[in-house]
């Protein structure tokens, strides 16, 4: 497909980086020339230097043949009149990225009225993604398909908990619970296990399973899954605004510790029930006497990543809280991913793994189109969500006589809001949900799985 | 250092190589030479090793900058060296440097020979020092390029160590697209040009090989007498398409997508026509007696400047015979050279124009001193990284120059005139200088160490300076740092 991007900043780049790896033509319009030399060099696209609202560069970049344009740049309205443009002027899809929280607001009437195709938010998206893991805080990540119904939950398998030594084949007898295991990350390997696989304490699995299943199963495998009574933010910024909110929706007490004096007025306006500090938050005094060593969750928003690192690293020493801990930059994850920061939140993929859901359905109009769309692990594994419609091959034919690519797992079929683990003899119908779980990347269709 | 990908990509060169091997291969077996045989030979042999090397395993793929100069650098060795053993083995050219010297002219598209008969040569070998041209002249890792199936987003580094100009861009949003279309407009240029001599009443193997010479903007020729025995008809053509050649390959593209209006916004090829036109002129008024007529005098003129502004080479005029001011100009316009992202070489008419503009803007400062200013380029303010790197290219090219000419007159003892256009001819990728090395001499009669220094020019004219210059860099082959 042809798609232009204009803006290249952090969220710019991590859109790029995802949609050149899946083989579009993408032309990239910043008004840095560095920036966009920079993207040039490392990816296969192509370069303008301006600014991307300009009808003359817009056709420059080939907005008449785009199939899609995306306005990330750091101004709200400007997207918003890019996408305007682009849609005057090429009739192709638009998506902007919106993140004021006062358009946010109004986010169904904007779409509506100036023929926006999708609008993302990071800041919105991180913030929901926290939330939804404080809700289970024994969980790394959690990640909802089937309009909620089902969940992928990753997990660390805790000490002496009845899945050391135990086989996949025995879990059902020994926890009682109706759950699948997709993947175990152990060390620097991945693997989507079978029958015979024996876990170890200290794996990282990724459990699909209904939700209600899934609270069952952390329950007995010794982990706590009670959400969270408290929140202390670092940091207010856009997520911690979009995070209090949802939090002090569902009964958690917030606390944010903000350095901008004037920033703390606007959020303690807005936020009326939270407790809204002006203090240095790298300040362990002021961390301890506000409560950090009782406190059941700590998350760190600041732009810095270095200091939310920091900040993480010494809420893991002194409490037993739940930590989630913001980094921006994506060239280190390898590194951060040893340290002990607690789960670990990328705003900017979070955003980028939404576009690619949006584009990978764009490009399968008609058929199974992808609904959601869940990187288990970054480039190594994906989880998708179709949905079946009529005519599909995978209709009627019991999994086993399946002909499936190795290295994909049907993890979870949604039939009418009731979950099931498939077995070999469970059939595909019409209208089903279906959760594939998968090494190859780029599947755009449920087709795709099966060998041609 | 990235040494296993370069090994890899060097691997893929040998294999294109062996394929092109074939081309004149066949053309020896239809003429039923038994030379065909060596180049067959060859062409499996070169095919097999390559695809050996290629094979290993690469452990990393990261490929930088760095790595895209040292591997065209080497690329280009490499396929000169392997484009001579033939020569060297069908005793078409039976001595190693001289070889060399012919096949590193070949590929780089610079003409200049070491032949003293052209016409001894077989088919085969004539065909292939003309191929080489075609290949050379849009760049053998573009083909590459275009062909073959690299996924990475590195290979702009590739491209940009190859393509001529100051700056480097893309026609289309993938390196693989950009360069199929580029050698699709190549090709069919070179195949237009093919027909129209057919058409003309050249024979077919004369045609062939002047259709190379001139799309690669190369020039060696079939004759001894290089263009000067075809007729009027058959030079007009080839003047008409060596012009054509020279232009950005970009106009043609806007060509394709039928916007032509935008080709004329384009102020390298405004400038380009603007010299040719100048330099055609004033010649004509300078050689008007030489000729019986002025349309006779108008067409040796159009034929030469067109031939050496485009760095082509090709000559129907002995023109080292012409007054001083026409061989001056000649001279002039070698270093000027044809339009970037065209096949010819020189000092690209876009890095002259930017020069230019730099220097007008110098005295606008000295005028306002606190006047803010700025170089523009089709409408476009230029970075000042791209000015920055055009004066640097100006002063790395003098240095370039004033050294080979001092390392030829060391062992050489030939008059100035001839060492100096024998560099300027070699450097900017022409052909024939003046003096000793004029239309009707060769290089044949210089010491092997001249022509390695020769060598040496013509590739790196070829590549513009820096990939030759980086593999004489220590600090690029050290690991690590």
């Amino acid at each position: 497909m042809k798609i232009i991007v204009v803006g290249c900043g952090r969220v710019g780049a991590a859109i790029i980086a995802q949609l050149s790896r899946e083989g579009h033509d993408i032309s990239v319009i910043d008004v840095n020339s560095s920036v966009v030399t920079d993207i040039s060099n490392n990816y296969d696209v192509m370069g303008l230097v301006g600014n991307g609202a300009s009808h003359a560069l817009q056709v420059e970049a080939g907005i008449e043949t785009a199939d899609l344009l995306i306005a990330a740049t750091d101004s709200d309205e400007l997207n918003l009149l890019c996408c305007l443009i682009a849609k005057k002027a090429g009739g192709c899809s638009t998506i902007a990225r919106v993140r004021s929280p006062i358009y946010n607001e109004e986010i169904g009437f904007l779409k509506g009225e100036l023929g926006l195709s999708l609008t993302v938010n990071p800041e919105y998206a991180a913030a929901t993604e926290i939330a939804r893991v404080l809700r289970v805080p024994s969980a790394v990540h959690i990640e909802t398909f089937a309009k909620g119904r089902a969940e992928i939950v990753k997990v660390r398998i805790p000490k002496g908990s009845v899945l050391d030594g135990c086989s996949l084949a025995q879990i059902r007898g020994k926890v009682g619970t109706e759950v699948l295991i997709s993947t175990v990350e152990r060390g620097d390997d991945v693997e989507i296990p079978n029958g015979a696989f024996v876990l170890k304490e200290g794996d990282m699995i990724s459990v699909v399973a209904s939700r209600a299943n899934s609270r069952d199963f952390l329950e007995r495998i010794g982990l706590p899954s009670k959400r969270v009574r408290d929140c202390m933010i670092i940091g207010g910024g856009k997520i911690a605004f979009y995070l209090a909110q949802q939090l002090i929706e569902s009964r958690i007490r917030v606390k944010i510790i903000e350095r901008d004096r004037d920033r703390c007025e606007e959020l303690s306006e807005q936020l009326p029930k939270a407790t809204i500090l002006h203090a240095e938050a790298a300040n362990r005094d002021i961390l301890r006497e506000e409560g950090i060593t009782d406190c059941e969750s700590f998350v760190t928003l600041t732009g810095m990543d270095e200091e939310n690192v920091f900040l993480s690293m010494f809420a893991q020493n002194v409490s037993k809280a739940k930590v989630i801990t913001k980094v921006d930059r994506m060239g280190f994850d390898d590194i951060i991913k040893r340290l002990e920061l607690g789960t670990v939140i990328h705003p900017k993929n979070i955003t980028a793994d939404n576009i690619v859901r949006y584009v990978r359905a764009m490009q399968n109009s008609i058929g199974s189109n992808v609904e959601s769309l869940y990187k288990i692990i970054d480039d190594k594994v994906e989880a998708l969500e179709f949905l079946i419609q009529k005519d599909s091959p995978v209709i009627g034919i019991p999994l086993s006589q399946l002909k499936v690519k190795p290295g994909i797992l049907i993890a979870c079929v949604s039939r009418q809001g009731r979950i099931m683990i498939p077995n070999g003899n469970t059939t595909i119908l019409e209208g089903d949900s279906v959760i594939v779980v998968t090494t190859h990347l780029g599947f755009g269709d449920i087709r795709d799985i099966l060998i041609r | 250092m990235n040494y296993s990908i370069i090994r890899k990509i060097l691997g893929v060169v040998t294999q294109f190589i062996g394929a092109f091997l074939l081309l004149p291969a066949v053309c020896g077996l239809c003429y039923g030479e038994k030379q065909c045989i060596v180049y067959f030979v060859l062409a499996v042999v070169y095919f097999v090793i390559g695809r050996l090397i290629a094979m290993r395993k690469i452990k990393d793929q990261a490929f930088y900058a760095r790595e895209g100069f040292v591997v065209v650098g080497l690329s280009w060795i490499v396929l000169s060296v392997l484009g001579a053993i033939p020569l060297v083995i069908t005793k078409d050219i039976p001595n190693f440097t001289n070889a060399l010297f012919e096949t590193v002219s070949g590929f780089t598209t610079t003409g200049s020979s070491i032949l003293e008969n052209v016409e001894g040569l077989s088919h085969t070998g004539l065909f292939w020092r003309s191929f080489t041209h075609w290949v050379g002249g849009m760049g053998v890792i573009v083909f590459i390029l275009a062909f073959l199936p690299m996924t990475s987003g590195y290979n702009m580094n590739l491209m940009r160590a190859e393509s001529p100009g100051p700056t480097v861009g893309k026609l289309v949003p993938k390196v693989k697209e950009t360069a199929k279309i580029l050698y699709m407009i190549y090709f069919g240029i070179t195949v237009s040009e093919l027909i129209l001599l057919v058409i003309a009443r050249m024979p077919l193997f004369d045609a062939l090989c002047i259709a190379f010479g001139s799309a690669g903007t190369g020039g060696f020729g079939v004759k001894n007498s290089s263009c000067a025995d075809y007729s009027m008809l058959q030079q007009g053509i080839i003047t008409v398409f060596i012009l054509m050649f020279g232009v950005n390959f970009n106009a043609y593209f806007y060509i394709l997508r039928r916007k032509a209006g935008e080709v004329l916004k384009m102020s390298e090829v405004k400038a380009y026509f603007g010299v040719v036109a100048f330099a055609v002129i004033t010649i004509t008024i300078n050689i008007r007696g030489m000729f019986p007529s002025v349309f006779q005098a108008f067409h040796h003129a159009a034929f030469q400047v067109g031939s050496i502004i485009t760095t082509t080479g090709f000559a129907t005029q002995d023109f080292d015979q012409w007054p001083q001011y026409s061989r001056a100009l000649l001279v002039g316009i070698m270093f000027i050279g044809a339009c970037a992202g065209s096949t010819g070489g020189g000092m690209k008419v876009s890095r002259v124009l930017i020069m230019f503009k730099t220097v007008y803007r110098e005295i606008r400062k000295y005028l306002h001193p606190r006047a803010v200013t700025n170089v523009t380029m089709d409408g476009k303010t230029l970075d000042r990284s791209t000015l920055h790197s055009v004066s640097v290219y100006l002063s790395t090219y003098m240095f370039i120059f004033v050294f080979s000419m001092m390392a030829i007159t060391m062992v050489e003892s030939l008059d100035l005139e001839t060492v100096f256009t024998s560099v300027a001819c070699t450097f900017n990728n022409i052909g024939p200088g003046l003096s000793k090395v004029g239309p009707t001499c060769n290089f044949n009669m210089m010491k092997p160490f001249t022509k390695y220094i020769l060598m040496f020019d013509m590739l790196a004219g070829r590549l513009e300076l820096y990939p030759m210059l980086m593999l004489f860099t220590p600090s690029v082959w050290k690991k690590g740092f």
